[in-house]
């Protein structure tokens, strides 16, 4: 089962929500669609269920046409960031009533739905109405309901936001056992990198309504085609910088250069932008010969195990996340490492070259 | 500024209260001292906002004091106990300027117009609300309002404490980070008391000096991040604590000695005298379980890339466990060895660290 999109835009008078955008996704783990707020996320979930018609292009489900299609014919499910329940019925016939409207038998509904309210552990509730579960258990509702009815497309906008933070982390481990064995496309929408990460499969990264890259989602985690992809698939924010590559070296100010070596030695002469995740700069060096810079601490942020320092150099504002606890004081200037083997560069385009 | 104390507070929302569940908190106990930056951390309907309003004054304790420097304003109403409060959605007067918002309370106390001009200012730097202070208040976005939220707390200087409920609600996800950060700024530099409650561990551990974690209406323990982390007393605060959380594996004690699947686990708090009938766990964070050939033989069920680091999930016997490796190490096969770091071991009895 694939679902297409050929050339699909979306405007609302003189804007355009979507620009045109072409993609492919399998029935095979989850398809994320990882962007800030505004991005075009649910725009785009949108188009893609037939709750709203692109403006142009078409939208193909395992080899149909179905732009224009509604989404009532489509045999679509979706599960919304604020848990939707029908509040005046019970959590059973919440889960049920997908297929009471395709008049299953009553026997049939029982069975899958205890099967289904096993799966996503609420079968104790059963009896109960939304307004009587914790937000998590009403999540589980309407996961449920939207599970049980074996649709062909699976649509999830950002439905573990409104979650509490650890019960976002279970439901997240749950989530591709339950997905494990459907025959459906699943698109999950996002803005937490981590979510992408944990949750696998392909991720397509969208800004402003443009789809910067898609592919698996190591790959576009680990090389991104443009810096917006990058930026978009980083929390805390990517930390860059103009740099310039002469002879064998690459310069970031008076007092920070290193060596350019392997693919990046081959670049061309020039000026480029620098990436550098945060976790690959460190109060503690990796190496004899490490390249530094030296920092001066706005804050400091110890969370359990991790360190992460906000720092300028000269007109640079970067962030630096560690592993381990490392107090440094407010407005002292320290030495930070740089792990110049894994830094990013991209071209006067945003393109990445190395 | 004040030093604030919770003495004997319980509280239930029915009117006849029977059983413990009918209680929202259950007897506690807090001090919280001048110029602290705390957390209240937990899960949904783990009491916290409850505990909140009862030092706000928003809610009256069931039983209990609430004292403010030895003072008992357990009967004293919200407007009298010189506080400040940010919600979760921000309260700006819409109409007025972002200078006006600020002004505001200062007006009201009738400080005099230069010394207004004074704190508004100030405020408004540490904020970077300065290039916004003509704007009204309307067009800024949640997180500029919820800057004004907290800086009518701020221009104040009468305030004992400032709290926090759930404030980055709101806060477009890409733009919490940054108000995180400020908040813990501006604690650095103001050194107010500010009580900070979320759900959110890594908005509870950046922010605070001292985090209260609560579980079903109780403190189950008081620490600093460090603390909490690296020495849970608790399976919960192990387990809620750290992403992902404390692996917690049901063991057997036998003649002192902690066996886990059967294998020998040495760890940081052996057993002094017998523990019958007590539930026994060890609790081990994912950070602190190594691969090892010789190791627990574990199977391998998946290997997640979490972009800095990759997290194993393995399973031994009817136990689920974590552990992490470093972005770049090497991958396990489908059965590899585990070992637990000993000084990060520790067995629980009953759930309880046992001391």
């Amino acid at each position: 089962m694939t679902l297409e999109l050929r050339n699909v835009v979306k405007s609302v008078g003189a804007e355009t929500h979507i620009h045109a955008t072409n993609l492919r996704l399998a029935r095979q783990g989850f398809n994320m669609l990882l962007g800030t707020t505004l991005a075009g996320k649910t725009t785009l979930m949108q188009l893609m269920a037939g709750l709203e018609q692109p403006s142009r292009g078409e939208v193909w489900f395992d080899g149909k046409n179905v732009t224009g299609v509604p989404v009532q014919k489509r045999n679509v499910s979706m599960v919304y960031q604020q848990f939707i329940n029908y509040p005046n019925l019970s959590v059973f016939e919440n889960i049920a009533s997908p297929l009471r409207v395709a008049r299953l038998s009553q026997a049939e509904i029982k069975a899958r739905v205890h099967r289904i309210a096993e799966l996503v552990r609420i079968a104790p509730m059963l009896a109960r109405r939304p307004s009587e579960l914790s937000g998590g258990q009403q999540q589980r509702t309407a996961l449920a309901r939207a599970l049980v009815k074996d649709a062909d497309l699976v649509l999830l906008d950002e439905p573990l936001a409104n979650l509490d933070f650890k019960l976002r982390e279970e439901l997240r481990d749950e989530l591709p056992k339950l997905f494990a064995n459907r025959h459906s496309v699943v698109v999950f929408a996002t803005t937490d990198p981590m979510d992408a990460l944990l949750l696998g499969g392909h991720t397509v990264t969208l800004r402003q309504g443009r789809v910067t890259q898609f592919g698996p989602t190591a790959q576009v985690y680990h090389r991104p085609a443009d810096l917006l992809t990058a930026q978009v698939f980083s929390n805390p924010p990517i930390n860059t910088a103009r740099v310039s590559k002469r002879g064998g070296h690459m310069v970031l100010s008076n007092t920070v250069q290193w060596l350019a070596q392997g693919a990046v030695r081959e670049l061309p002469d020039g000026t480029y932008v620098v990436g550098i995740r945060p976790h690959h700069i460190s109060p503690v060096a990796n190496g004899p010969a490490a390249t530094h810079v030296d920092g001066k601490v706005q804050i400091t942020e110890l969370s359990g195990s991790e360190s992460t320092i906000h720092f300028e150099h000269g007109s640079l504002h970067w962030v630096s996340q560690s592993h381990g606890i490392h107090a440094v004081e407010v407005g002292t200037t320290i030495k930070l490492y740089i792990d110049v083997e894994r830094c990013m560069y991209f071209d006067a385009e945003g393109k990445l070259v190395a | 500024m004040a030093k604030i104390s919770l003495e004997n507070i319980k509280h239930s929302y029915l009117k006849r209260p029977r059983a413990p569940e009918d209680w929202a908190l259950k007897k506690l106990d807090l001090e919280w001292t001048d110029g602290g930056a705390y957390a209240l951390l937990g899960p949904s309907g783990c009491g916290k906002t409850t505990l909140l309003n009862i030092i706000s004054g928003l809610v009256r304790p069931t039983e209990g004091r609430v004292l403010f420097d030895g003072i008992d304003l357990t009967e004293r109403p919200t407007d009298r106990r010189h506080i400040a409060q940010v919600f979760q959605f921000p309260v700006v007067y819409d109409t007025m300027t972002v200078w006006e918002n600020l002004a505001f309370p200062l007006r009201n106390r009738g400080l005099p117009a230069a010394e207004i001009e004074g704190k508004v200012q100030a405020i408004a730097q540490m904020l970077d609300l300065t290039e916004m202070l003509q704007r009204r208040a309307a067009g800024l976005t949640a997180d500029g309002k919820q800057k004004i939220s907290l800086g009518r707390g701020l221009v104040r200087s009468d305030v004992n404490v400032i709290m926090f409920d759930e404030p980055l609600t709101v806060i477009d996800p890409h733009l919490k980070w940054q108000l995180r950060s400020k908040l813990k700024e501006l604690h650095q530099r103001t050194r107010r008391t500010m009580i900070y409650v979320t759900h959110d561990q890594t908005e509870a551990l950046t922010f605070a000096e001292t985090v209260v974690v609560m579980h079903e209406g109780t403190v189950v323990q008081v620490g600093s991040p460090v603390e909490l982390f690296e020495r849970p007393r608790h399976t919960f605060v192990g387990h809620f604590i750290g992403s992902p959380g404390m692996n917690v594996l049901p063991c057997e004690v036998s003649n002192g000695a902690v066996l886990f699947a059967g294998q020998r686990v040495d760890v940081e708090n052996p057993p002094t005298a017998p523990l019958n009938g007590r539930h026994t766990e060890i609790g081990v964070r994912p950070e602190f379980v190594g691969l090892d050939q010789q190791g627990i033989p574990v199977k391998i069920i998946k290997v997640s890339d979490a972009g800095r680091y990759r997290i194993v999930e393995a399973r031994c016997g009817e136990s689920h466990l974590k552990l992490l490796l470093e972005e770049g190490a090497a991958l396990p096969g489908s059965s590899a060895g585990v070992r637990f770091d000993r000084s990060h071991t520790r067995l629980y009895a009953d759930s309880q660290l046992l001391e």
